[in-house]
């Protein structure tokens, strides 16, 4: 069964897989920034349009989708910027224009909707050495953007009004975080297909940030993830039983699914951990109102770093919570905080 | 010599075709500390906006230490701490991250930060008290925190002319003095300062000239007023009170207790 690992179009596959996977979250991060995580879902939709477009004009279609989705991407820009539509407004304008476009120019060029397929869901095992090297390049040049400028890239996505009179030329860096998510969509499109393209895009970040604390951190981990994802999710569906059919998009998104799942529950308990441990702020001394304190009576034992209760530092000395209570040590017995 | 920071001569803005700011001559010397006050709607975001170029003029001349604003350049003398709303975002972010972001007008394309520039990072979270929590990840902190981070990240720049829209609203006290701690504190290196506020609090020491907006236009220029006076029927504020659909003006009276301020007792 692992012989298949030895064939050159699998080896060829799982590179592809790995570039994608890493690319993908790298813009995808600065799309969940901005809280515009269906950009890459659009911009999936518009390339319909230039895939069809290619089928008809007998244009390589991987080249004619990446020229309609970076010209989609721009569109939505301008709209977000100029219409003072919403983000989510532009994007279904979009969503909508770019498939009917697509099915169209399928039909126009006497073709069924069939070959549009594997575009829509994937076809990585069919992939060329060819597409291979254009993948690659393509997808080191979206690693190499979105890593290198991250500075530039977060200040934007973060306060754009901050940026601008920081002298950063913001409309550029929107441009090109538009036409870095065109790329990779292309490039994802013989991954897991222009339907589920977003989900390589959005899911790891999604993931990541369950865990961590900083931007960097979440970058960096969502496009572990990513890789790990597509590789993994290539490889399952290869490992298949013989006689079912496997299509690789599907493996790939349900695997990075599957680390948000396991993932969720655990973040959750980490902010529930971290809410609990952050320290009661402390009054300041001329404050008008005093804390409250009266004694505690019976106590069955020491509070201390041994025992259990949940210690919050509160000013100068620690309150342990007991049964809904804040405990603060004073001589021999517990005042009520 | 010193070149004045700030000059607008004969400044108007339109927003969307209606005239918003009218006949605005304001400029700035080196070391002021300035308060842009008056009511809801009076223009005064507007008008810091437009100082700041996030607003374009329509007419007037608006001129950053001697240079028209549209051959400026030199932005890491500029500093702009813009309203709170703009502190998270869709992904986490470390307190450090986002004040580090404020080195960036003094960076090149992908250069790493050098020794000088994370010792500004270091110094500008002293300055507001937060080098402790630098690892925290922003969603985390109160408002008064992300405000006091927002600061910091125009301070890490180390800019000599400072513009800050509504720096106290929806601040509670303690965090209100921290504030006004570290801009005593930009102050005292020199720096000038621009500020929008409703109400100064604990800021009043600070300030030494107020101007007053009203309807666009500016109403009063000179020495800082008490509060109560900035909101008298005197400046044609015949809604003075009145907040519009703004949840931050109604959060702000929710927060500031009515403290006396210290100009009100002189």
């Amino acid at each position: 069964m692992f012989d298949l690992f030895s064939y050159e179009f699998m080896q060829r596959a799982l590179l592809a897989a790995l570039f994608t996977g890493m690319a993908a979250p790298a813009v995808g991060t600065y799309i969940v920034q901005r809280r515009l995580a269906l950009l890459g879902d659009g911009i999936g939709h518009v390339a319909v349009t230039g895939v069809a477009l290619g089928i008809l004009t007998g244009i390589a279609p991987t080249w004619t989708a990446v020229v309609v989705a970076v010209l989609g991407a721009i569109l939505i820009e301008v709209i977000r910027e100029r219409g003072h539509t919403n983000g989510d407004v532009a994007l279904a304008l979009l969503f909508y224009g770019g498939l009917a476009g697509g099915v169209l120019l399928t039909g126009l060029a006497g073709q069924s909707a069939a070959n549009l397929q594997e575009y829509l869901f994937g076809s990585i095992t069919t992939i060329s050495v060819g597409d291979v090297y254009i993948t690659m390049a393509l997808a080191a040049v979206v690693i190499l953007v979105g890593v290198g400028l991250a500075p530039q890239l977060f200040a934007v996505s973060q306060d754009q009004d901050f940026a601008r009179v920081a002298g950063l030329q913001v409309r550029t860096y929107n441009l090109l975080v538009a036409v870095l998510a065109a790329v990779s969509v292309t490039i994802a499109m013989r991954t897991v297909g222009l339907l589920l393209v977003s989900a390589l895009m959005v899911v790891p970040v999604a993931t990541a940030q369950q865990l961590t604390r900083s931007f960097r951190a979440t970058l960096l981990t969502a496009m572990a993830l990513g890789a790990l994802a597509s590789v993994g999710g290539l490889s399952l569906s290869a490992l298949a039983p013989a006689g079912t059919r496997v299509a690789p998009g599907s493996t790939i998104v349900l695997l990075a699914l599957l680390g948000f799942v396991i993932t969720w529950p655990l973040g959750a308990w980490l902010r529930h951990r971290q809410l609990l441990r952050t320290p009661f702020p402390a009054l300041p001394p001329d404050a008008a109102t005093p804390t409250e304190s009266h004694e505690v009576g019976e106590h069955p034992h020491d509070h201390g770093p041994e025992c259990g209760h949940v210690a919050v530092p509160h000013g100068d000395h620690v309150d342990y919570v007991h049964g809904g209570h804040r405990h603060a040590p004073h001589g021999e017995h517990y005042d009520e905080h | 010599m010193l070149v004045t920071p700030l000059a607008l001569t004969g400044g108007a803005v339109a927003i969307g075709g209606r005239p918003v700011l009218r006949g605005i001559d304001l400029s700035v010397e080196t070391g002021e500390f300035v308060a842009l006050m008056g009511a809801n709607g009076s223009g005064k975001t507007t008008l810091i906006r437009a100082l700041t170029g996030l607003r374009p003029l329509t007419a007037g001349s608006l001129e950053l230490y001697g240079t028209p604003f549209e051959r400026f350049h030199d932005w890491q003398r500029i500093g702009y701490v813009p309203q709170r709303t703009g502190a998270t975002s869709g992904v986490p972010a470390s307190v450090w991250e986002v004040v580090a972001s404020g080195r960036l007008t003094h960076r090149r394309l992908l250069r790493p930060l050098s020794r000088v520039d994370r010792t500004a990072i270091r110094d500008a979270l002293e300055v507001v008290g937060l080098a402790d929590g630098a690892r925290d990840g922003i969603s985390h902190l109160s408002g008064g925190q992300q405000q006091r981070v927002l600061i910091a990240r125009a301070l890490a720049g180390e800019p000599e002319l400072l513009f800050l829209d509504e720096p106290t609203a929806g601040v509670d006290l303690p965090n209100q003095l921290a504030l006004s701690a570290a801009l005593g504190e930009l102050k005292s290196r020199g720096a000038t300062i621009v500020l929008v506020a409703h109400e100064l609090g604990p800021l009043a020491d600070l300030v030494a000239r107020a101007v007053v907006m009203r309807d666009g236009r500016i109403a009063y220029d000179g020495a800082p007023l008490a509060d109560h006076q900035v909101h008298d029927p005197r400046f044609g504020e015949t809604h003075a009170h009145h907040h519009c659909a703004d949840d931050r003006g109604r959060s702000r009276h929710d927060h500031v207790p009515h403290v006396a301020s210290p100009l009100e007792g002189r």
